[in-house]
Order: structure tokens, then C-alpha cells, then sequence
């Protein structure tokens, strides 16, 4: 009964601290820590419809409420689930009102001191009911009774009003006085109800005395002399202790730091008045309340923590040093003090502290992610940019999530929205699910993930700056942020960092599509890491399984713990989804049919079956922590079903049997339990679900024994948890530190304190390592083979082949397909060939190519084995150790060929066909598209020798000085502008250069600097390129302009490799050129004429041609004549033996004379 | 050439209503002789652009149209000789080679009845010799070579300034011995976002006063100056899918960019205005 008391109310506690211990009242204490938190806790929960429920459950959630309370009435037959509520007959006494003055009521004693508690403070929630221990019952079921509540029937007899329990405090007086206070909480609850439904900010329980900040009140020191019942006190930290110790307690991380609480209890004197000292004689009497001053508190937790030593011990560093460091544990015990010193000392268990980096996105895998993997072009397109639309939002959110006043849904809803109506229409959402479920593993195993900035390690901090100083940061920190806390030792379950993106990108989505496609996928890759093959510890060989390798497999396993429990969360959350409430259903019946509605509904997992195999393989470490993550975010319902309600007595059941103390063979580990522990503890603390259900459900062990008899010891035997893991799963736990670093910083409150976040460090992907499944004797073979070999051996094995075959599909891709390729384009160009370049029906052409070249496909079969065999030996010795024996390597070898070949041939057999066909059927379209073949089968045209070192001018350099000395000719011009002859002459070297080089020629350059160039020849033979210089005239030299053309005629005979549109020097404009001169010059046209068939750059009859066309154009009479002339002389040049002297003799005679001769 | 906010809007604020021919190109140089030519033509072309960008609309009414039609016939009938193509689109201040396109198609609109192609429009521009009329062609001609924003030979020097980085580029990956997949084999490969590079072992890149570099998948080159405009269309079209799929990058903006716009180091979006010097690579233990 006081052991009930005592474990319900560190809130009454707190408030009976603040009220002084002035008073020696005999109403017991009642402690709640649970109740306490429990009411932190669901005010904090996401949704407000829990806050609500919160309340609702501390006013009437009392089983044991003053009797004749109207909610009581009413049922008569509880639903046997959500706890049967009873009258309470124990010893209910008929004390009047002549009590000693209830300390517990605010209104009656206000707080010492000048801080106010805050509200959340006085509003326990989940309230654990006093007990009345019968000796009886004490004795039929000495394992519940002593933290539950009365079950169900209550024992006819009641033990006498005065009750002779070892626990020391009467019976009637505890009774009365719970009533009053549930009276007294109700009523404050309402009020403040009145004056702020809905909270804002989580306040902190002020179970503790905030400090004076007024100079004349000191906290007072701790004193082992003045403890008022030393005996009594130890008695019950015994029974106490032994409730931990045989998980009787709901949550055993609770109760330590409600021992911390009393530890680190703070009461503010007056300097001078200390003399309220209850008398000794009062002292022993059982009727007065167990913890009369501070003292009595500081004992009782050092007593309790004595015996909580082994778990202490386990905790991480900093809390040990924090621990060791009290000094008021010291001064109570210096020998515990010592064993925690001496613990510090020799752990090693560092929660690290890793910086963040800035976030991944999803690597783009053409094996997943290319066109071939999408039903249409546009399904690839749509989903192009929805992944460019999914991290625009992202990065956003990045930004703007923790402005002031910026909301998700206004600021990015719409744009999800629309990004999933595109997914809808172009059926991509499995692959939007797929980047989405990797995006969040991804986020979440990068250590960044865990949430914002990290303020600094606590015991680091301490060492810095000693003890006053850290008051003051404190302080100053308080005022900077806001704490950073994460909600008390038991917190609601959240969405912390990026998990606050993907949960709000997933509400804002709102769509069934999506959330459908989601659950698949969660609940996959959740069995699939489920039932990933981890390693088992393997006992140490003669030189030891190295160290390395051990801490390969312990990350392993916590990166899988990680992801399942992030993976199973977001399951959860989507899953109950749409049915959760702001409360529980009020009547029986709604309750009852929305039961029944649900109970024909398949769980979305079936996380029981998992959970049983779990048990029963020994896994329960790996299972049971991502199974609370998924339960957590169960609705009020999902625990009244048949189907949770097994899972959630499975998991009650297998808390009570994680005893700590208890070691040996086959026995889980220590921290294995204490992750189990911390995480079950956790989820019955959750307002879904039914509080009572601790204390009601009766554990039917013989009905519920697993059978755990196997012959292997599972992971549950293996150390695979160490202290890291267990923060990072439980958080939480860092709140025993912080209230030791408050203590220190002379501050209280649990707000406050150094929180060290802490991420997890494991980045590497996961990779699924699904057993290959292989057939007969042979498999069952090599099965056995690797049951005795180090699974170091079989994972290589597999490995392997796994790569091997993958390599092998790969290597026939790239040459047998691309052969077949090669012989479909020939074969096209051929056809063309005979069939003057009409191909004829692509679909059809395809056809008769695959029809011709498939049946090779079935080499593909051969070569593979042949590359498997070829290729897996080798790879399989390069990993195994050297002294691997002979034998034993033989047969990895053989074993890894064998898998490799299964599985390229499986592939290749299943794919090739389709495969040949796709890429023939690329090829064809891009034959006819007339790109020609691929680029790289296009050969090199491009390239120098290989001593140029490219430092000819870029010829978008010698495009831009052609261009403008076009412009210059072309007009219009200052009359300073004009181009020198040596600039002339230089532009064309360094044309030739450059197409020497070749190397940043692209084609459509090569096009343009020919066409310009032709351009320049047509101005130079017009005479129309304004020459800067002496010469008055701004006309070139003769003898000047045929070198230019000579140059030209080289650059375009010898350098240029695309084709180079000579026609347009005979072109109407170019050639009408000529008529804008006066006197008309021929000679240059000719001169060139002549020298384009001589350089068999143009042949005659083409020239004929252009110049016969020109006739046609509309000229001017008298250019008309000249034109006629031109032609004839270069016409009858045609018959001329020597061209070459004509030539000469042509362009001797001076200007204008060349049409006077002819 | 890396520019704050503050020198780029002083460039930006002299090229206000400066039409884009050789002699205003000439006058920038001389206002800006600290500044390299490519930059000063990269950002007189940008802002251009977006000028002619903004005033797009109006030169297309119809009665834009027609007016300018009859402007150009009443000029040439005059002196077909004169530049009058050229001198209107600056006195309406047009780009020479869009009005030559704006008269050209209407003039093929009035002599063919039927409106003409855009591919022969764009043939007509490539060679103006295809023009039917020769005097047309003469000012069609005239409005190109004058152009230095717009028009089919400016495009060829983008173009091939675009392509010589990107060699550049390569060779310098080459020679730093990085080997990578280019745009070519990307594409091939089937993915659907392709940078100019893509590295196949990241490195790293020390930046200049900073004490951790930044890991780089992926290169991008860009023959052009980063202004804002272009920088924030290239982010949302190119270099964030980038990210998106490869992780961080390295963008090369080789005639410069903003200073400012450097700002999305830490996310993964690395500037600089050359091939960075100080880089580290993967070390491979060589036992």
C-alpha cells in the first residue's frame, strides 16, 4: 500500500515540498512519477486531441475514485480491457474532516518560494492507484499487487483499519487523503481547463522547487544525521527497489528518475530558520509520512540506488560522472559513491556526438530509374520532375520550418498536391514511393538527421566551465531557445528533425494513393530488414574473431534497428492514420461497434506473427524495438482488438520476464534488456494505451510461453546492443542526466540541463541480403556447408555472386547485344545500299532484324556460365583469408559459380530475347533518324597530331572576327572603320591553324566559318573589303586579293572536312556584288574560277551551270553584257592546253583591261 | 571574373537601351577597359536579351507589323542601297536580326499567299542568297552580320564557345587524370538529367579562405557570365535536378559571375569562374 502510494505521486511529492515540510501531516505521500509525466506528456503529444484526453483520463481515470462517483455507477461490467473500475472497499475509513490540513492542496499552501509551479505540474495524469495490500493477496499474487491496482474482485475480507503492513503508514488515513487529493486535482484540473484548454508550450511538471532567486532563502543541505526513520526509510527502499527489479513497475526508467528527483529535491529555507524539525518522537510512528524532510529523500534515493547499482552502472558516462559527482550522494554514502567512480572510470561507454552533414539526395541508378523502367515516356517525364519538385520542397522546408509563423501545409500543400494528382494520372507513384522510403532512410541514417544543432556534451561542458559558471550559460541558454528538452523521461511519440518533413509531407499529400503505396512499401522493406540474416555473435576463436569485425557487425545491427524502428514508426503513423481520434469513444456501445468494424480488418503487417517468430528465434531485440515504434501511434481502438491486444499481452508478458539481475547461459544480455526494457516501458506509458492495462492484464505465462527452446542461441544472446544505441533509441534515458547537470548548474526543472542529441553514425546503405534460394541435395548442401564455416564466409559467398552474375548480365549487355547491334546496323546499311536508300516500313524492318538476330541470344546463356565460371574464383580467394583451407575454398568457390551462373542465367534466359530487341530496335530508329551510329562507333574525325598543344585561336574567336569584318564591308561604317590587309591575311593563318588543330571544332562551327568564309571571297573579288592604310583609295592591292584567294582556295581544298558551299560565289547576291562597283572588275572572279577547277574544288560543268542560272536573274543591261562576256572567256578557256600561263596572263594587264582584250 | 552585386549593376546600368552592334560593343570596351571583353559581351548579351525579352510583345501586333513593312518598303523604294532594315529596328529599338525576320516572313506572307514555314524562315536567315528578293537579301544580310545578340551566326559563336569549354573542360579533366562520363554517355546510359560531367570518383575542392572543402560529383561548364536571371533558371532547370541525383556539384561560369549567387555552397552548389586549383582526390593506398 505505501509501496503504491509511493509510486504514485511524485507530484504530491513535489507539492508537498513546496509547501515546506512544516507540517507533519500523517497523509501519505503520493508519489506518481508516471502520473506526474504522464500528464507533461500527453499535453505535449502531437494533435491536440490528446491533451484533451489527457485530462479526461487523470479526472477519471482514478480505479479507485471516492466512492458513489456517478462515473462508477453506470457501467457495472467494465470492458475487461480498459480496467475494471471498482469501488474502492479497502479500507475506505469514515475519517471525518478533522484531518490534519491536506498539503497537497495548492490553494491551502502555496509554494514556497517566489516561482510559481507551473500548471502542468499539478495535473498527474497517469496516477498509479494506492494499492491497499492485503495479506492475502500479498501472498496469492505477491507479483502484482504491490504496483497494481486491486484486480478485478476484491477479497471479501478486508484487513483490519489498521493495518499492520510492514509498510509502515496506516491505511485509512492514505485513503482518505488520495480521495481528497483526486477530489481536489479534478477540481484544479477543471479550472484550469477553463482558463487555457489548449496549452501551448509543454511546461515542465515542477515536481522540484525551482530556485530562489531571492537572497535569503538557501537550499537546504542534505544531512545524513538528521534522517527521521532510517529503518523504515531502508525497508522500503528494499521493497522498492525489488518492485525494479522484478519489472513490477511499468516503466522502469520512471522510477529512476523519480529516485534522481528525490536525490536532487531542493527545499528552501530561511538561513536562520531551521528549526522545524518534526520532534523525534513523531519520527516512528507509523502514521507519519515517510519522507518528513530532505533528508529522508536524500537517503531514500541514495538506499534505492544501492541497489539499482547494476543498472547505474550501465548507464553512459556522463551520467555516471554526474552521479559520482553528487555531493550528496557522497556524504550519504561514500561506498556507492566510490562504485560509481570506479564505474566511471572503467566505462567506455561514450555516447558520441557526430557532426551533421548537410543532406543527400537520392542517387539517380539507371538500373531503377531510366526510361526502361517506366510504362511510358511520359510516366519517366512526369516522374523527372516530380523528383526535382519532391527536393525543390524539401529544400524549402530546410529553409522556412522554423520561421516563425511559416506553415507546411500553407506553404507547400498545394504544390504536394499538385505533384501527387501528376503521379496519380501518370501511375508513377511506386516510384515516387520508392525515392520517398529511401530519402528518409537516407536523411535518418546520416547523422544529421536526429534533428538541429547540438548545444554540447554535458560532462564536457561541466569540465569547462565548473559548476557556478554553468548556472549562468544555463541560464543564458534558456533565454536564447527554447529548451531543447525532449519531453520529460517518457515523451510522446515525435517526428523529430527531417521525420517532421516526411510526416507533414504526408498529411499535406492527404492521398490514398500515395499513403497505399507507402504501407506497401514500409512494410516490406520492415520484413525484409526483419528477417535480414544478421550474424550471431561467433564465440572467439583461438586468435579472436578481430575486433574490427565484431564492430562491423554491432554497426550492422544498429543501422537495422534504426532503420526498422524509422520504418515501422512511419508505418504506424500512416496506418492508424485515418482512424485517429481526439479521444477514446464515449459509450460502451460506440465502442462496441467500432470494435467490430474493426476486427474484421486485416492489421496492415502482421506484426504479430512477426513479433512470435521474433520471440521465438531469439530476435526479440531487433523485433520488439521497431514493433513499439509501430504501436505507438496506435488509435484508442487498436488495443481492444483481439488481434493487438495478443501483441501488447505478449509484450507485457515478455517485460515482466526481462529480470536484469538475472544472468547465465541463454540469458538475453544486459543492455539487450535494458534497450526492451526502455522501449516497452516507453510504450505502456503511451495514452493510447488503456493505463490499466499493466496492472489488469493477467499474464497467463503457461498459455503464453514461447518457446524459445531452440537450439541456437539467437541475437538476443548476442552483446549487440551497447550504450549508444540504446540513447539513440531511448533518448529519453538522457533525462536522468539532465536532472543531475540541473542539479549542478544550481538550477531545477527538467527544461533545462545540457541535451546532447544523439544521432546515430551508421550512413552505409543497406544493402538486402536475401538468402538465394537454390534448389535440392545441392542446396541443402551447401546450406550445411556454411552452417559450420564463419557466416564471414557465406556473406563473401554471396556477395559473389551476387556481383559476379550481376557483372555477368552487364558484360553480355556490353558485348554479345552490342555485337548483334553492330550486325543490325550493317544489315540496314546494306538494305540501303541495294534499295537506293528507301528503307521501308521501320515496324517491319525491325521485324525481319530480330528475326535474323535473336536466336544468338542463346549464346548468351553459354558465355555467361562461361564468365561466371571464369570470374567468381578468383574474386572468392581474393576475400577469404589466406589460411582458408583448401578444401573449404574449393568449395566456396564452387558454390559462388554455382550461385552466380543461377543467377545470370535466370536473367539472361528470362530477358534476353526482350533486351536484343530494344536495342536493335534503338539502333533502327537511329539509323533512320539519320544520326548514323552511335558516337562513339562514329570513329575519330577529329584530332591532331599528338604534339600540337592546341594553342591555335577558338573558332568561335575567328567566327566572331570573320563576322565582323563581314560587317565591316557590308555596312554600314564609320568612316574610320575598315580591316587592314595584314589583319586579312592573319585571320586566314589563323583559320588554317585552327582547322589543323581541330580540337573545340564542332561541326555546326566548321558549317559557318565555311560559309563565311566563301562570303569573304565573294567581298574580296567585289573589292568591297574597306582597307585601312595608305592607300587612299580603301581598296586592296590586287597582287594582295589574290594571295587572299589563293589562301582561301588552300584553307577550303585542304582544310576544311565538311563540305564547303562554293556554289555561293556565283549566287545572284554574291556575284551582284559586282555591279555596285565602279569601273566593274572581272579579273578576280575569273581568277577565281579558273583556280576552283584547277584545285578540283568545283568542276567545270558545275560552274557552267551556276553561271548559266545567273542569266536568269534581273540585271542591269550593261552588267548583263559583262556577265555574258565573263562566261564566254571562261568557257572557252575550257579548250585551252595551258590554263595555268592563261591565267597568268589574265591577271597581268592592269585594272579594267581584262574585258577591253577579249 | 567574379563580380560583386555592385560592379555587375554598374556594367548593367550603361547598357540600357544600347543597340547591340559593333559600335556600341566597341564604346562598352572603352567605358570598362578593366573588365574582360568576353564578360563585358557575355553581360551586354544577357541584358539585352532580357530587354528584348520584355519588349517582345509589342514589336509582334500586327500593327507593328504593318508599319514597319511599309517603313522598310517606303526606305528601300528610296535607296535600296541604304541601310533601312538596320536603322529601323535601332530607332525602334529591335534587334536587327528579329526585324529582318519580322519583314522577311511578311514579305513571304504577301508573296505566297500562304504563311511561310519557320523551318524555311530559318533557312532564308541562314543564307540569304534563298531569298527571293535580291534587295531583301541585301538587308537581311546587312541586319545579321550587324547583329551581335541575335541571328543564326551568333548562335553558331554561342554555340561554339559553348562546345570549346566544354573540351576545355574535358582536357583539363584528362590532364588532372579524373575520369568521368560525359553528357554523350549519360545519355546513353538512359539517365534522365545529364550535366556536362559527371565524376565517377567525387573529389574534393579547397576553397579559398575556407577551411573544409566541398565534395564534388558533377561538373557543369557555362560559357557565359552567372547573372541572376540566367543563374536562377539554370538553378531550377539544371544544376538542382543535378543535385537531386548525383549530389553536390561544381558549376563553371567562365566569363564570371555574381559574387552573391555563390551563396548555396553548403547545400551543394559550388561557383567558380575557372577549373578550381586546389583539389583532392581519393587516395589509393598503393600496396
Amino acid at each position: 500500500m505505501v509501496l503504491a502510494h509511493f509510486l504514485g505521486g511524485t507530484v504530491c511529492f513535489g507539492r508537498k515540498m513546496q509547501a515546506g515540510f512544516h507540517n507533519c501531516s500523517p497523509a501519505p505521500s503520493t508519489l506518481s512519477p508516471a502520473g506526474g509525466y504522464r500528464a507533461a506528456t500527453a499535453r505535449q503529444r502531437p494533435g491536440s486531441s490528446r491533451e484533451s484526453m489527457g485530462t479526461a483520463r487523470t479526472a477519471g481515470s482514478s480505479r479507485a475514485p471516492p466512492q458513489g462517483a456517478p462515473e462508477d455507477g453506470g457501467g457495472g461490467d467494465s470492458p475487461p480491457w480498459a480496467g475494471a473500475r471498482r469501488p474502492r472497499s479497502a479500507g475506505s475509513p469514515g475519517r471525518a474532516l478533522s484531518d490534519p490540513p491536506n498539503l497537497s492542496n495548492l490553494e491551502e499552501f502555496p509554494p514556497v518560494g517566489s516561482v510559481p509551479p507551473g500548471p502542468a505540474g499539478t495535473k498527474p495524469s497517469r496516477r498509479i492507484n494506492p494499492t491497499p495490500v492485503s495479506e492475502e493477496r500479498s501472498l496469492s499474487k505477491p507479483k502484482t499487487c504491490f504496483t497494481s491496482p486491486p484486480i478485478s474482485c476484491v477479497p471479501s475480507s478486508q484487513p483490519s483499519a489498521l493495518d499492520t503492513s510492514p509498510w509502515g503508514l496506516g491505511l485509512p488515513p492514505g485513503c482518505r487523503s488520495l480521495q481528497e487529493e483526486r477530489a481536489m486535482l479534478r477540481k484544479e484540473r477543471s479550472k484550469q481547463l477553463q482558463q487555457s484548454p489548449t496549452p501551448t508550450c509543454p511546461t515542465p511538471e515542477s515536481g522540484l522547487l525551482l530556485p530562489s532567486r531571492t537572497g535569503s532563502l538557501t537550499v537546504e543541505p542534505a544531512d545524513p544525521a538528521r534522517v527521521s526513520s532510517r529503518q523504515r526509510l531502508e525497508v522500503v527502499a528494499l521493497v522498492y527497489s525489488s518492485c525494479i527489479a522484478e519489472n513490477l513497475v511499468p516503466n522502469l526508467f520512471l522510477e529512476l528518475f523519480f529516485v534522481l528527483q528525490l536525490l536532487t529535491a531542493r527545499r528552501m529555507v530561511a538561513a536562520k530558520d531551521n528549526d522545524l524539525e518534526p520532534s523525534q518522537g513523531t519520527l516512528d510512528s507509523l502514521e507519519s509520512p515517510l519522507f518528513q524532510s530532505i533528508h529522508d529523500c536524500v537517503f531514500f534515493a541514495v538506499q534505492v540506488l544501492e541497489h539499482q547499482f547494476q543498472i547505474l552502472s550501465y548507464l553512459d558516462k556522463g551520467t555516471l560522472k554526474l552521479l559520482a559527482e553528487n555531493e550528496r550522494l557522497l556524504c550519504f554514502s561514500p561506498a556507492l559513491q566510490g562504485r560509481l567512480r570506479a564505474a566511471y572510470e572503467g566505462s567506455i561507454a561514450k555516447v558520441s556526438l557526430t557532426m551533421p552533414p548537410s543532406a543527400q539526395a537520392v542517387s539517380f541508378q539507371p538500373e531503377t530509374d531510366n526510361r526502361a523502367n517506366f510504362s511510358s515516356d511520359r510516366a519517366f517525364h512526369t516522374f523527372k520532375k516530380q523528383r526535382d519538385v519532391f527536393y525543390e520542397v524539401l529544400r524549402e522546408w530546410e529553409d522556412h520550418h522554423e520561421e516563425p509563423g511559416w506553415d507546411f501545409e500553407k506553404g507547400l500543400g498545394s504544390r504536394i498536391r499538385a505533384m501527387m494528382s501528376q503521379l496519380s494520372a501518370a501511375c508513377s507513384h511506386s516510384h515516387f514511393v520508392r525515392l520517398f522510403q529511401k530519402q528518409l532512410l537516407q536523411m535518418y541514417q546520416s547523422p544529421g538527421g536526429a534533428g538541429g544543432p547540438v548545444l554540447g556534451e554535458a560532462s564536457d561542458v561541466l569540465n569547462m566551465l565548473g559548476a557556478d559558471k554553468l548556472g549562468r550559460l544555463r541560464r543564458l541558454q534558456e533565454r536564447l531557445a527554447a529548451p531543447p528538452s525532449s519531453g520529460g523521461p517518457c515523451p510522446p511519440p515525435t517526428f523529430p528533425g527531417y521525420q517532421g518533413f516526411f510526416k507533414d509531407f504526408i498529411l499535406s499529400a492527404s492521398s490514398f494513393q500515395f499513403n497505399q503505396h507507402l504501407m506497401d512499401s514500409l512494410s516490406l522493406k520492415i520484413q525484409e530488414l526483419n528477417g535480414l540474416p544478421l550474424p550471431q555473435h561467433e564465440p572467439a576463436d583461438e586468435d579472436g574473431e578481430s575486433d574490427v569485425d565484431w564492430q562491423g557487425e554491432r554497426r550492422q545491427f544498429a543501422m537495422v534497428l534504426l532503420s526498422l524502428r524509422l520504418l515501422a514508426k512511419f508505418l504506424g503513423f500512416v496506418a492508424f492514420l485515418p482512424y485517429r481520434g481526439p479521444e477514446p469513444p464515449q459509450s460502451r456501445e460506440l465502442q462496441d461497434s467500432i470494435v467490430a468494424l474493426r476486427s474484421q480488418v486485416p492489421p496492415v503487417l502482421d506484426v504479430r506473427t512477426l513479433l512470435q517468430r521474433g520471440l521465438q528465434a531469439q530476435r526479440a531485440v531487433l523485433t520488439v524495438p521497431w514493433l513499439v515504434e509501430f504501436l505507438s501511434f496506435a488509435d484508442y481502438i487498436v488495443p481492444l482488438l483481439d488481434y493487438y491486444r495478443s501483441i501488447f499481452t505478449l509484450l507485457l508478458h515478455l517485460y515482466r520476464s526481462l529480470v536484469l539481475s538475472r544472468e547465465g547461459e541463454g540469458e538475453m544480455c544486459f543492455l539487450n534488456k535494458l534497450l526492451l526494457l526502455a522501449v516497452l516501458g516507453w510504450l505502456f506509458q503511451i495514452p493510447t494505451v488503456p493505463e490499466d492495462f499493466f496492472f489488469l492484464e493477467e499474464c497467463q505465462v503457461d498459455a503464453l510461453e514461447v518457446d524459445t527452446a531452440t537450439s541456437e542461441r539467437g541475437l538476443d544472446s548476442v552483446p549487440v546492443v551497447d550504450q549508444q544505441l540504446l540513447y539513440t533509441c531511448c533518448p529519453y534515458i538522457g533525462e536522468l542526466r539532465k536532472l543531475l547537470a540541473s542539479w549542478v548548474s544550481g538550477s531545477s526543472g527538467r527544461s533545462g540541463g545540457f541535451v546532447r542529441k544523439i544521432t546515430p553514425t551508421t550512413t552505409t546503405s543497406l544493402g538486402a541480403q536475401l538468402p538465394p534460394s537454390g534448389h535440392g541435395l545441392q542446396a541443402q548442401l551447401a546450406q550445411a556447408f556454411f552452417h559450420n564455416q564463419p557466416p564471414s564466409l557465406r556473406r563473401t559467398v554471396e556477395f559473389v555472386a551476387e556481383r559476379i552474375g550481376s557483372n555477368c548480365v552487364k558484360h553480355i549487355k556490353a558485348t554479345l547485344v552490342a555485337d548483334l547491334v553492330h550486325q543490325a546496323e550493317s544489315l540496314i546499311q546494306e538494305q540501303r545500299m541495294t534499295q537506293s536508300q528507301e528503307v521501308g516500313d521501320p515496324a517491319q524492318l525491325l521485324e525481319i532484324l530480330c528475326s535474323q538476330l535473336c536466336p544468338h541470344g542463346a549464346q548468351a546463356l553459354t558465355q555467361g556460365r562461361e564468365f561466371c565460371q571464369r570470374k567468381s574464383p578468383g574474386a572468392v580467394r581474393a576475400l577469404l583469408p589466406e589460411e582458408t583451407p583448401a578444401a573449404v575454398l574449393s568449395s566456396a568457390e564452387n558454390i559462388a559459380v554455382g550461385l552466380a551462373t543461377e543467377k545470370a542465367c535466370a536473367w539472361l534466359s528470362a530477358n534476353i530475347t526482350a533486351l536484343i530487341r530494344r536495342e536493335v530496335k534503338a539502333a533502327v530508329s537511329r539509323i533512320l533518324r539519320g544520326q548514323g551510329p552511335e558516337p562513339a562507333a562514329r570513329g575519330e574525325r577529329r584530332g591532331c597530331s599528338r604534339a600540337c598543344e592546341h594553342h591555335a585561336p577558338l573558332p568561335s574567336h575567328l567566327i566572331s572576327e570573320i563576322k565582323d569584318v563581314l560587317s565591316l564591308a557590308v555596312g554600314p561604317r564609320d568612316p574610320d572603320e575598315g580591316v587592314s590587309p595584314e589583319h586579312l591575311e592573319q585571320l586566314l593563318g589563323q583559320l588554317h591553324q585552327m582547322l589543323q588543330c581541330r580540337q573545340f571544332l564542332c561541326p555546326p562551327a566548321e558549317q559557318y566559318l565555311a560559309k563565311c568564309s566563301v562570303e569573304l571571297a565573294s567581298l574580296l573579288v567585289a573589292d568591297q573589303i574597306p582597307i585601312l592604310g595608305p592607300c587612299a583609295s580603301h581598296r586592296l592591292e590586287r597582287g594582295e586579293a589574290r594571295r587572299l584567294l589563293l589562301m582561301l582556295l588552300s584553307l577550303w581544298k585542304d582544310d576544311f572536312q565538311g563540305p564547303v558551299p562554293l556554289q555561293l560565289l556565283l549566287s545572284p547576291r554574291n556575284v551582284g556584288l559586282l555591279a555596285d562597283t565602279r569601273p566593274r572588275e572581272w579579273d578576280l572572279l575569273l581568277f577565281l574560277l579558273r583556280e576552283l577547277v584547277e584545285k578540283g574544288l568545283m568542276d567545270r560543268m558545275e560552274i557552267e551551270t551556276c553561271l548559266g542560272s545567273l542569266h536568269e536573274a534581273l540585271w542591269p543591261e550593261d552588267f548583263s553584257e559583262e556577265l555574258e562576256t565573263l562566261t564566254r572567256l571562261f568557257l572557252a578557256e575550257l579548250h585551252l592546253p595551258e590554263p595555268q600561263q592563261r591565267a597568268c596572263e589574265l591577271v597581268q594587264p592592269s585594272r579594267g583591261t581584262v574585258l577591253a582584250q577579249s | 571574373m567574379i563580380l560583386t552585386k555592385a560592379q555587375y549593376d554598374e556594367i548593367a546600368q550603361c547598357l540600357v537601351s544600347v543597340p547591340p552592334t559593333r559600335q556600341s560593343l566597341r564604346k562598352l570596351k572603352q567605358r570598362f577597359p578593366s573588365q574582360s571583353q568576353a564578360t563585358l559581351l557575355s553581360i551586354f548579351s544577357q541584358e539585352y536579351q532580357k530587354h528584348i525579352k520584355r519588349t517582345h510583345s509589342k514589336h509582334h501586333t500586327s500593327e507593328a507589323i504593318e508599319s514597319y513593312y511599309q517603313r522598310y518598303l517606303n526606305g528601300v523604294v528610296k535607296n535600296g542601297a541604304a541601310p533601312v532594315l538596320l536603322e529601323l529596328a535601332n530607332e525602334v529599338e529591335y534587334a536587327p536580326s528579329l526585324m529582318a525576320r519580322i519583314i522577311l516572313e511578311r514579305f513571304l506572307q504577301e508573296h505566297d499567299e500562304t504563311p511561310p514555314s519557320k523551318s524555311v524562315i530559318n533557312s532564308m536567315l541562314r543564307d540569304p542568297s534563298q531569298i527571293p528578293d535580291g534587295v531583301l537579301a541585301n538587308q537581311v544580310y546587312q541586319c545579321i552580320v550587324n547583329d551581335c545578340c541575335y541571328g543564326p551566326l551568333v548562335d553558331c559563336i554561342k554555340h561554339a564557345i559553348g562546345h570549346e569549354h566544354e573540351v576545355l573542360l574535358r582536357d583539363l579533366l584528362l590532364e588532372k587524370n579524373l575520369s568521368f562520363l560525359d553528357e554523350d554517355q549519360l545519355r546513353a546510359k538512359g539517365y534522365d538529367k545529364t550535366p556536362d560531367f559527371i565524376l565517377q570518383v567525387p573529389v574534393v575542392m579547397l576553397c579559398l579562405l575556407a577551411v573544409e572543402g566541398h565534395i564534388i560529383h558533377w561538373i557543369e561548364s557555362k560559357a557565359s557570365f552567372g547573372d541572376e536571371c540566367s543563374h536562377h533558371a539554370y538553378l531550377h532547370d539544371q544544376f538542382w535536378s543535378y543535385w537531386n541525383r548525383f549530389g553536390p556539384g561544381l558549376v563553371i561560369y567562365w566569363y564570371g559571375f555574381i559574387q552573391e549567387l555563390d551563396c548555396n555552397r553548403e547545400r551543394g552548389i559550388l561557383l567558380a569562374a575557372c577549373f578550381p586549383t586546389d583539389i583532392i582526390t581519393l587516395c589509393h593506398s598503393t600496396a
